[in-house]
């Protein structure tokens, strides 16, 4: 096959493909982009808690030891639907007040169990904006994922 | 070495090595998390470390990619390079910012995206060095000889400054967040990173085999073709489960199994061209790098991706230790050992010496190298026990952490082995030089103290 290719004809087929692909790309996450601002998630619910919600996630780097959606450091549990594990769908107060005294308790100190840090040092009105971005996230339109509720 | 400039790669080398020791070590630490839960829960808590280990990797990596460029733009061009100072000036920003990350990490002070945790200021000073290093290379690239392989090479690192751009866009979306910081990572090292990969291969190739430039350059043309037509729509295999809508699963499946083509082809050009070429180099050690660097690239990426990036299958394994077992394979195998082998290769030209302890090398290549193997594997068999514990079978998350514990203490010694092989690879290279060419090869070496 690479016997009857020139050098040149090979160079120009990777540049066109590279371009003709890229534009494709774009032009799917652009629609992607529709896509999540109108359907997926819930965008005009991005009320101040939230945004605030995720500015402590993102300030207290939880990623590097959870994931979210699946994506992060797999050290401890997903937080995707952690609102969903703590019975929101049900019992909202349940939940919000059951997340919030779960991290306030940190450290457990628990021998020989992975120690979460100590989080005494966010305020009652982050940490009810965490939960607010937990409830949020937990609507995104995920495809059904995670399988089972244990994320 | 025929150009003076040439030496400037030689504090990135260094650089770079001695980030890549931090690197490790902050792995082990981590490593040793897991097997030991309290393990510096006060001291330095698990997310600092892990945040530490993953940005070393990637500043190190670049920094070493910067030497490379600088180490062979001038052969390529064939003129000296634009202007050693900007190149150190500019190695100087890159490391002072990527140290005031690390530091700043030891006392809380980050952001909070996975890999983009640097400061505001650190993303700009790094930003503004990658620029220098573009300019630098660029000017140098446009004053000579174009050849693919320098073309390439720059066009691979220009993409990769623009699309770290995105790092500085954080919507408050989550969803749009998260496909946006794909723009970064995935199409950093499933996209122009490959187009890096390919074109310092063929570059070692061109010196090492003594194959045709003109039939290298074809292959090299024909590999980061199959990079991007199948990386760019590749990325769909990122985008299942974030809020994006369900046609990437079916895009993400045909182009996440092509991403494996570019990964097997490189194989066949590194292995076929060694077969092909008749110069007989004395730089073994190099050798060993660049095709290991493809071999294990294939299986790390190639192999470990397509295992799981199937709608099908991510479907229950995403986000579980498949993915860290992948994603340290696929590090090591196609950026890592190949900035070993491009620095197996300048070293001793860069210190004027023909090719010094390569046995020592070697030996690090098959400790690392065995090492991330079986670090990969005891992580595999770990991923598909929590796969069907968590995913299959409902376990919660910190039950099935239980279950799994031997794995990671298995892990835990692969890593102690990756450190000590890599503590041997920079007593091999940067350490005094011992003659230790290979006896066959010692009447060419010789000949091609330059080559």
């Amino acid at each position: 096959m690479i016997e009857g290719l020139s050098r040149n004809a090979a160079r120009n087929i990777f540049l066109g493909g590279s371009i003709i692909f890229f534009i494709i790309f774009v032009g799917l996450t652009a629609h992607s982009h529709y896509y999540i601002v109108t359907e997926s998630t819930d965008h005009e619910g991005l009320t101040e808690s939230v945004k605030l919600g995720k500015h402590v996630w993102e300030r207290e780097s939880c990623i590097n030891c959870h994931s979210l959606l699946g994506e992060g450091a797999y050290f401890a549990p997903e937080l995707g639907n952690v609102w969903l594990r703590y019975g929101g769908a049900e019992d909202p107060e349940a939940a919000r007040q059951g997340i919030k005294s779960w991290i306030s308790l940190q450290p457990l100190g628990v021998p020989g169990r992975r120690q979460m840090p100590s989080y005494k040092h966010l305020t009652e009105e982050e940490l009810d904006a965490l939960v607010d971005f937990f409830r949020w996230t937990s609507e995104i339109d995920t495809q059904d994922w995670p399988p089972t509720i244990s994320g | 070495m025929k150009y003076q400039t040439q030496k400037v790669a030689y504090p990135f080398f260094i650089a770079a090595l001695l980030l890549f020791a931090g690197q490790v070590l902050f792995g082990l630490l981590a490593g040793a998390v897991y097997v030991w839960p309290e393990f510096m829960a006060e001291a330095m808590p698990f997310h600092i470390m892990r945040m530490s280990h993953t940005n070393l990797l990637v500043v190190w990596l670049l920094i070493g990619f910067f030497g490379a460029t600088y180490y062979l733009l001038p052969e390529e061009a064939e003129t000296e390079l634009h202007s050693p100072m900007i190149a150190y000036i500019q190695l100087g920003i890159f490391v002072f910012a990527g140290a005031a990350a690390l530091v700043g990490y030891q006392f809380g002070i980050h952001e909070g995206r996975e890999f983009l945790e640097q400061p505001l200021w650190v993303k700009i000073l790094l930003t503004i060095s990658f620029l220098m290093f573009l300019y630098n290379g660029s000017r140098t690239l446009l004053a000579g000889r174009r050849t693919a392989i320098s073309m390439i090479l720059m066009a691979g690192l220009w993409l990769a400054a623009i699309f770290w751009l995105f790092s500085f866009y954080n919507p408050s979306n989550l969803s749009l967040d998260k496909m946006y910081w794909w723009y970064v990572i995935h199409l950093w090292v499933e996209g122009v990173w490959g187009l890096i990969m390919a074109s310092l291969l063929a570059y070692l190739l061109v010196k090492m085999s003594g194959v045709d430039r003109e039939i290298i350059e074809k292959w090299l043309y024909v590999i980061v073709g199959l990079v991007l037509f199948a990386g760019l729509l590749g990325t769909g295999h990122h985008y299942y489960w974030i809020g994006t809508p369900g046609y990437w699963q079916p895009l993400g499946n045909i182009f996440g199994a092509l991403e494996v083509l570019p990964l097997f082809s490189m194989v066949v050009f590194t292995f076929y061209m060694f077969w092909q070429g008749s110069r007989n180099h004395p730089n073994k050690a190099a050798i060993l790098w660049t095709l290991g660097c493809a071999v294990m690239a294939f299986f790390g990426a190639g192999v470990w991706g397509l295992m799981h990036n199937m709608s099908w299958v991510n479907y229950y394994s995403h986000g579980t230790q498949v993915t860290a077992a992948h994603g340290h394979l696929a590090f090591y195998g196609a950026y890592v050992m190949l900035n070993l082998a491009v620095i197996s290769y300048a070293m001793p030209q860069l210190r004027g010496k023909l090719p010094y302890n390569q046995i020592r090398n070697m030996w690090s290549f098959w400790m690392m190298t065995g090492g991330m193997a079986f670090m990969t594997f005891t992580l595999t068999f770990a991923g598909v026990v929590q796969t069907h514990l968590q995913r299959v079978m409902g376990e919660n998350y910190m039950t099935t952490q239980d279950q799994i514990w031997v794995f990671y203490a298995m892990r835990f010694g692969a890593g102690i082995i990756v450190v000590i092989g890599a503590l041997v690879f920079l007593w091999a290279t940067l350490g005094k030089p011992r003659e230790q060419t290979p006896k066959g090869a010692a009447h060419v070496a010789a000949g091609s103290a330059d080559g």
